[in-house]
């Protein structure tokens, strides 16, 4: 069974690849398939984006081109094929996962399935092995219930696309690695999915390749990755190095025992441990579009939408959360790499909600919105309260997943037009997305008994609880995050369906779209609603530890719970009051004054601009990295290259050469007297030679 | 005054190297090429009947009559190359006469 929830996804990835070829084949039968006619020469580097400016024209009008050019060209043959095909194995592995997590969870029958050995070399031994237990069914869940319901949406928001049998084959096999990577049972074969993820991630942000910025922000998210994935590489071989294996149990039973132990660098003595776990946990900022390593999220919105709310919403980017779980034995012997982990979650969560605040694309306030919900993950992690920080990968992924989704349908129902300054008074014409959209809001916001509430109220009562070092820090923003998440949620809301539509044009002619978009919608909305409340005694309190028994480390935790349950009911309000302060001051901005957002951007325009263009992180990451790299690049290219090697090596000799050669032929003049002249030249030579050092 | 072996040596010295000179400071007509070929074949043949003569050696001048019939087949080859080279290119101005080369 549970080979069939892992295998099924690549299965489907692979028949639609294949048809997906042959479709290619008969297009162009013998050639390779001409590039689009509006075809941009090499994609610009991505510094150069005017996506600072208030309205970037030329971004829409090269997509509104790209829209039309594609609305004429048929559909690629087969794509019913592709289309069903994926989208039934995603469907029966989503309900193989459901009952693995009934089984697992609350059955407790755990499982390891062998596949087959992967690396056996020496002392590495990495077997291909499920490891089945509740952390990684919950994750099961989770992958293959978005992926199908985003496999579903697809089929009506791709409907005009005429590329659908590659989308779909790059959509399962995103979920076969995504599911790789939480069934790993050794850190090689988490690494194995890790990037397969990665890759799959850059070939559907870069879907539509004849967009330049879609190919640059491919391009900057799978390099920012690299970065991240150093570290986390760095990572696995310090853990190899110390304990001698890379499979999970052999890891955590010598884990207590490498307490104490440190690494001599560089004359420096760093504590073996914190060292492993700084570096593991470089490798989830990264994945997680973290603080510091978070410039390519926002950024791959560039891709479909669906693709946004599968990959870099609900699923690929919680990785990061996922391996700090899993790694949860080591993490939780490293109070130091643990307050980093708090650090650097605390500073995300507060950091992008403040970007979120002020965006205008409605694909980028949320995709702040996801980098700020997943620094709660990490406060989570770092204060110690894994399940809790499951709890919120869980709900968060129904409620971001449904948001991303309705905000799809927005843009569908807007022919393609992403900026919410555009849009207003949708509501009337798109009921069901509205209300879909309310609820994922406030699920997001934390209204009382969504989901969103308890995952979130549990987040920041650990962090409140916690005696961690930056456990406070945590609190302090977390809090703080919290009403500006409820400010920037509903800014959205109201600026997208309330007010007065600003384009008539689009306004008239927004429609609802097609069921196949709007039953996902329907299913995800329940799921906001619900997932919260029946999750709740097994993501916290006494419920966890039963529930998740060895798969995570709980002791800590433990105790959290009980002082959380504690509280002073002022304190376990506090959230739920900030939540209700930034509903009420988006509701005075955009409903009743509209003016004073205007107003309040003019009188501090120092801080208006410097949110808008998002802390100024790329220009900083340009002037910091991207220019000196290439100026290094062109160093070396020119310089090193063009000068010394070609001009010492292949290209100077032959260049030699050719100046000797050169002069020779000035030599054979074809004169006559000139040859005559050299024969009499050599005679006398040989005559000289002859009589004074000839053979006497 | 006896006219000895040094003096014939001496002028068909003179006559050979008249000859070369010919040959080089030459640059108007192929025609004076072949005259000085013929120059510096009379000097050997100068130097070979002089030496016949004092050593009283016939073989000499049976080589020099030898060497005359080839200088007279080598001009008459050389006269018609030129006058073949002529019908072809017009011209047989040694200024003109340069195809001899890669």
């Amino acid at each position: 069974m549970y080979e069939a929830i892992v295998l099924l996804p690549l299965l489907g990835a692979v028949i639609a690849g294949i048809v997906c070829l042959v479709g290619a084949r008969n297009r162009f039968p013998g050639e390779d398939p001409p590039p689009p006619a509006n075809d941009h020469a090499a994609p610009p580097v991505s510094e150069h984006h005017p996506r600072a400016a208030p309205v970037p024209h030329a971004e829409h009008a090269a997509f509104a081109n790209t829209h039309v050019a594609t609305e004429h060209a048929p559909s690629a043959a087969g794509s019913l094929l592709a289309e069903l095909t994926t989208s039934t194995f995603l469907v029966i592995s989503c309900v193989l996962s459901w009952f693995a997590l009934f089984d697992v969870g609350f059955a407790g029958h755990e499982a390891r399935v062998l596949m087959f050995s992967f690396v056996s070399f020496a002392d590495l031994h990495s077997e291909w092995m499920l490891r089945i237990d509740a952390l990684t069914a919950v994750m099961l869940v989770v992958v293959t219930t978005i992926s199908s319901l985003v496999h579903i949406y697809s089929i009506g928001y791709m409907e005009d696309d005429p590329y659908k049998p590659r989308f779909f084959s790059y959509l399962s096999f995103f979920t076969f690695a995504m599911l790789m990577l939480v069934t790993a049972d050794n850190l090689v074969q988490l690494f194995f999915g890790w990037e397969g993820v990665g890759l799959a991630s850059y070939l559907l942000i870069g879907f539509w390749y004849h967009k330049p910025e879609a190919n640059a922000a491919a391009i900057k998210a799978f390099i920012v990755n690299r970065v991240g994935d150093f570290g986390f590489s760095l990572g696995i071989f310090a853990v190899f190095y110390l304990t001698g294996a890379v499979d999970f149990d052999t890891i955590f039973a010598q884990a207590p025992a490498l307490a104490g132990k440190s690494f001599h660098f560089l004359s420096w003595n760093v504590d073996a441990l914190t060292a492993v776990c700084l570096l593991l946990f470089m490798g989830a900022m990264g994945k997680s579009a973290q603080f510091l390593l978070h410039t390519w999220l926002p950024d791959a919105m560039e891709g479909p939408t669906p693709v946004s709310a599968l990959i870099h919403a609900a699923t690929m980017v919680t990785a990061g959360v996922f391996m700090v779980a899993r790694l949860s034995p080591l993490f939780s012997l490293s109070p130091g790499a643990s307050g980093f982990v708090t650090f650097i979650g605390a500073t995300t969560a507060m950091f992008a909600a403040t970007i979120g605040l002020v965006q205008n694309d409605i694909k980028r306030i949320i995709a702040y919105s996801t980098c700020s919900q997943l620094g709660y993950m990490f406060v989570a992690m770092g204060v110690g309260a894994y399940s809790v920080g499951m709890f919120h990968l869980f709900t968060h992924a129904f409620f971001k997943a449904l948001l991303f989704l309705g905000s799809g349908s927005v843009i569908i129902a807007m022919h393609h037009e992403q900026d919410t300054r555009k849009m207003g008074g949708l509501w009337r014409k798109l009921p069901f997305t509205y209300a879909t959209m309310v609820i994922g809001t406030l699920a997001l916001t934390g209204f009382p008994f969504t989901a969103g509430y308890f995952s979130k109220d549990a987040i920041i009562e650990s962090a409140l609880v916690s005696e961690g070092s930056m456990a406070s820090y945590g609190f302090a923003m977390t809090l703080g995050a919290a009403a500006l998440t409820a400010f920037y949620s509903w800014r959205l809301i109201f600026k997208t369906f309330h007010g007065e539509p600003h384009d008539r044009e689009h306004y008239e002619a927004a429609h609802e779209t097609a069921k196949t978009m709007l039953v996902p919608l329907g299913i995800l909305a329940f799921g906001s609603i619900a997932a919260g409340y029946p999750a709740l005694a097994f993501f916290t309190g006494h419920g966890a530890s039963e529930f998740f028994r060895q798969a995570l480390t709980l002791g800590p935790a433990e105790k959290l719970f009980e002082s959380a349950e504690n509280l002073p009911l002022v304190l376990s309000m506090l959230p739920t009051v900030m939540m209700i302060g930034g509903f009420l001051v988006a509701y005075q901005f955009y409903i009743r004054r509209p003016d004073i957002p205007e107003a309040l951007a003019r009188d501090q325009n120092l801080l208006y601009r410097f949110l808008l263009n998002k802390w100024y992180f790329d220009e900083i990451y340009d002037f910091l990295l991207v220019r000196p790299a290439l100026w290094l690049g062109r160093l070396f290219w020119k310089g090193g290259d063009g000068f010394i090697i070609d001009g010492f090596g292949p290209d100077g000799v032959s260049a030699r050469v050719l100046d000797v050669t050169r002069n020779v032929i000035r030599l054979q003049t074809g004169y006559l007297y000139h040859y005559a002249f050299a024969m009499l030249i050599g005679v006398a030579a040989a005559i000289t030679w002859f009589m004074f050092a000839g053979p006497h | 005054m006896i006219i000895g072996l040094g003096h014939y040596l001496s002028v068909a010295a003179i006559v050979f190297t008249l000859g070369v000179l010919g040959i080089f400071l030459n640059r108007k007509n192929v025609i004076i090429i072949l005259m000085s070929i013929e120059l510096i074949l009379l000097s050997v043949n100068i130097n070979l009947v002089a030496f016949s003569t004092f050593l009283g050696d016939i073989v000499g001048q049976v080589y020099a009559l030898i060497v005359l019939t080839v200088a007279a087949a080598e001009s008459a080859i050389g006269l018609a190359i030129l006058v073949a080279y002529f019908r072809n290119r017009g011209s047989i101005a040694v200024e003109d006469i340069d195809l001899l080369k890669g």
